[in-house]
């Protein structure tokens, strides 16, 4: 039976073409606009790091004060003081602080020139807690940034350039002037949205080249790329900068339960009412602790512009199915006629019904190809659309070839219950009497 | 023309479930659609702002110093730098720079207007430069006088330095001292040293344009120095006519003096390029909201046709009993165009509720602003119009009818 009526389906396709092709159209446009929209939507509002974002949190202190804070919330880093006193407390399984650089590597020979590269200032517990995984080597030590070594590690395909992808572990590299040993090469990781980098960052930038410790990248004066200050600016050297109000390092902590949070956020309550007590701050301890999720969604990660644009292209589908459920009409009541002779001839509502159904649905599949093909070329065309940053973000995989034509079917469908339901309606003794 | 409306919406109660879901199309294209336009013109007013410099001749080189250079070191390169710049036959003046307008955030300070204030009272952008900085970007001096080459300082890696003289932006002096007093007056950059008002420049826009930047809009603040550490950017005025000549030359007269430098050519460019980037995400909203508009009215005009259509295909034989009755073909046309328009009418009346409400939630979600009943009122004439436009057709076709068709049983 649904055989027969998939194959009534496709025959009708061709009966009216006109009124077919313009459903066909109207699906296809819908399902496409809302499925590039998707695309974007779903690149750039994903969890970058599944299976650990709600053990992996970044605590804010406000060392700003009521006046000078972002109303009300601390500041999205934290000034040296503050980070350097979160890390000797070691309250947490894993932490890091991290902050983004950008350098010069100095070419091996004298001819080319030098390259500028990005990569990040980070601890040694970087690496394990967010799951870098690794080509060549490893991360470096807590020891070795206790011992302030100057250690490296590469991207895989920053390795690839340098070292045309050969195992470089041991080797040398010159950044700012300074040489650094590489200790390992990261396989390719680049999460997206960047979680842990998100001070004056909008979480979509160029995949980082290489990390170095933090505390040596301190001692040679690497300057992070971005840093916030309030009030007056009075240092005039690099370490009166490390202990003004400027705030540039983040932190990360992993807590392996909803209790070790709990605590941690009891650790920096009283870490804050200390500091209070001690007359650096003139005001109550004002912190706050985000896991991932939270975090993502506090610094509005999701541009607004994605957001809309999904918005108005679910509208958009909308008006395609309320035209599709006008057109159904027009064409199942068109042939109320051969309804009433099928009507006759002893179909039951309930066939007709599941006649039309069919109908529909191959209306909707037929639709959900056009939008296939729309979203194919809606998805690389996404360029014009958002910044190259975001866009390059958008692909189409299976999933959303397949979220595709269900969508357009089941959407067809249900926009044809109630002209289904109509046709079924129609009194077979009334059509016949007619002609 | 006698149109009696009665009999139409005594019909239109026999089609119950098509009038209701062309009105419902209508509606809610009307929501959508004066919605996107209003967004479209948001979006173009703010990538359509002026910036007060002369774009059409401008050229930024981001420059980075590769190695260990000391700060004695990088001055010199710099000065050499400007003089290599300068004597370019493309070139009409250089400076060097901090940052430039639309690039899209960057360095920017509180300002005051008593050293002890705790509230700023703005924010500035904060362009560093030289002597050659007006000049070079074109801005208009309006009151007081251009730096001198002896206001110029130095600034090194990590430390403040403000300085004694600064020139601001009118926006910023009105916003300091609304009663127009600004010049030679002195005011606070996060310091509790004074910067003395010397000079105030027509227009120059900020680095940053995003939503948080709106409301200190044009204001800036121009320093007369020079940052010797790290990087800077060399802003670069062409002679009219040669910025393709000298967007060649710049870099390679560069290279020659030190090829210790690393000149991104992502960052900077011409003002063309600049323009592009900082805008891009209002420019795609612009054109995604332009497609789906015209691709939603396309879709709602062939729903109308398609509807309509069939309708004039039941009712064949009642409008061939009206026309054996009398009645002309311009009734039947009338007849039909009307009916449209009542469906139009009710159609717009919700949708213009639904587009302002619409909005309404998008102002609480988005930063948006209020909708402008501008745009609301543009979409119901469009919609109206674009009915009568769809039904046209089909009601030709009905007006059409022979007379004799009342007497075919078929």
């Amino acid at each position: 039976m649904f055989a027969y009526y998939f194959q009534l389906g496709l025959r009708s396709l061709r009966r009216n073409p006109a009124l077919t092709g313009l459903m066909v159209m109207a699906i296809g446009f819908g399902v496409a606009a809302s499925m590039i929209t998707y695309s974007v939507f779903r690149a750039v509002s994903g969890n970058p790091i599944p299976d650990k974002s709600s053990q992996l949190y970044t605590p804010q202190i406000d060392a700003w004060g009521p006046h000078k804070n972002i109303k009300g919330e601390p500041a999205a880093a934290l000034n040296y003081a503050d980070a350097m006193a979160l890390m000797h407390a070691h309250k947490a399984t894993r932490q890091t602080l991290l902050f983004s650089v950008s350098m010069s590597l100095l070419p091996q020979g004298s001819s080319s020139l030098p390259l500028a590269v990005n990569g990040y200032a980070v601890s040694a517990d970087f690496f394990p807690m967010f799951e870098v995984p690794f080509l060549y080597g490893s991360g470096w030590s807590a020891a070795d940034d206790e011992g302030r070594a100057a250690a490296v590690v590469l991207s895989e395909e920053f390795n690839q350039k340098l070292f045309g992808g050969a195992n470089s572990v041991g080797r040398e590299i010159s950044l700012n002037g300074h040489d650094y040993r590489i200790a390992g090469v990261a396989r390719h990781w680049d999460p997206k949205p960047r979680f842990f980098s998100l001070f004056n960052d909008n979480g979509f930038q160029d995949p980082s080249d290489f990390y170095l410790p933090f505390n040596r990248a301190l001692d040679v004066q690497v300057s992070p790329n971005s840093n916030s200050c309030r009030g007056h600016m009075t240092f005039d050297s690099w370490d009166g900068w490390l202990h003004s109000n400027c705030v540039w390092a983040s932190p990360w902590v992993e807590l392996d339960s909803a209790a070790e949070a709990e605590r941690y956020r009891e650790f920096l309550e009283s870490y804050a009412a200390d500091q209070q007590h001690a007359g650096r701050f003139a005001w109550a301890p004002n912190v706050r602790l985000r896991n991932v999720m939270q975090w993502l969604d506090f610094q509005r990660v999701v541009p607004p512009e994605s957001r809309i644009s999904l918005i108005v292209a679910l509208g958009f589908f909308v008006i395609c199915l309320v035209n599709t459920i006008g057109l159904l009409l027009a064409k199942f009541l068109r042939r109320s006629a051969e309804i009433g002779v099928r009507r006759a001839l002893g179909a039951s509502r309930k066939q007709v019904y599941a006649q039309c159904l069919m109908e529909a649905a191959t209306v909707g599949l037929a639709g959900g190809v056009l939008g296939l093909l729309l979203t194919a070329v809606g998805v690389t065309g996404v360029g014009l659309l958002f910044s190259p940053d975001i866009a390059r973000l958008a692909h189409l995989d299976l999933s959303l070839m397949g979220l595709t034509l269900l969508v357009a079917v089941f959407a067809t469908m249900a926009a044809a219950f109630y002209p289904a339901w109509r046709a079924a309606q129609v009194q077979p003794a009334w059509q016949l009497k007619s002609n | 023309m006698n149109m009696q409306i009665k009999p139409i919406l005594a019909a239109l109660r026999r089609h119950k479930a098509g009038t209701v879901l062309i009105a419902l199309q209508i509606a809610l294209t009307l929501a959508i659609v004066s919605n996107a336009l209003f967004i479209i013109q948001q979006r173009v007013a703010h990538l359509s702002e002026p910036t007060g410099i002369d774009e059409a001749n401008l050229l930024v080189i981001s420059n980075q110093w590769a190695g260990d250079m000391s700060p004695q070191q990088i001055d010199a390169q710099i000065l050499t730098d400007l003089a290599a710049l300068r004597q370019l036959p493309s070139v009409q003046d250089a400076s060097p720079g901090s940052g430039f307008p639309l690039k899209g955030g960057g360095w920017d300070n509180y300002v005051m207007r008593t050293s002890e204030q705790v509230e700023p009272t703005t924010d500035a952008s904060v362009y560093l430069g030289d002597e050659h900085m007006l000049d070079t970007l074109g801005v208009k001096l309006i009151a007081g006088r251009n730096f001198n080459a002896s206001d110029v300082a130095r600034m090194v890696e990590r430390q403040v330095v403000i300085p004694s003289t600064v020139i601001v932006t009118k926006a910023l002096a009105d916003h300091l001292f609304p009663d127009g007093s600004a010049l030679g007056k002195p005011i606070y950059s996060m310091s509790s040293t004074p910067s003395t008002i010397v000079g105030i420049v027509e227009r120059m826009q900020r680095q940053g344009v995003t939503n948080w930047n709106k409301p200190y809009a044009y204001e800036s603040l121009l320093w007369p120095m020079r940052q010797d550490s790290g990087g800077l950017y060399y802003i670069i005025r062409a002679k009219p006519g040669q910025l393709a000549a000298a967007m060649r030359e710049a870099p390679q007269a560069l290279l020659a003096q030190n090829r210790l430098r690393i000149i991104d050519p992502k960052d900077g460019g011409s003002y063309a390029q600049i323009r592009e980037r900082v805008y891009e995400s209002d420019r795609g909203m612009a054109i995604l909201m332009g497609i789906i508009s015209v691709v939603l009215l396309a879709i709602t005009a062939a729903g109308i046709v398609g509807l309509t259509s069939f309708w004039v295909g039941q009712r064949r034989k009642q409008i061939g009993v009206r026309r054996a009755l009398g009645a002309r073909r311009s009734d039947i046309l009338g007849y039909f165009l009307t009916e449209n328009l009542l469906i139009g009418i009710g159609g717009v009346a919700v949708g213009a509720v639904l587009a302002i409400g619409i909005n309404l939630w998008m102002v609480t979600q988005f930063e948006m602003e209020r909708l402008s009943l501008v745009y609301v009122g543009t979409g119901v004439v469009l919609l109206l119009l674009l009915g009568q436009g769809a039904v046209l057709a089909p009601a030709v076709r009905a007006s059409n009818v022979p007379p004799v068709e009342a007497t075919r049983s078929v």
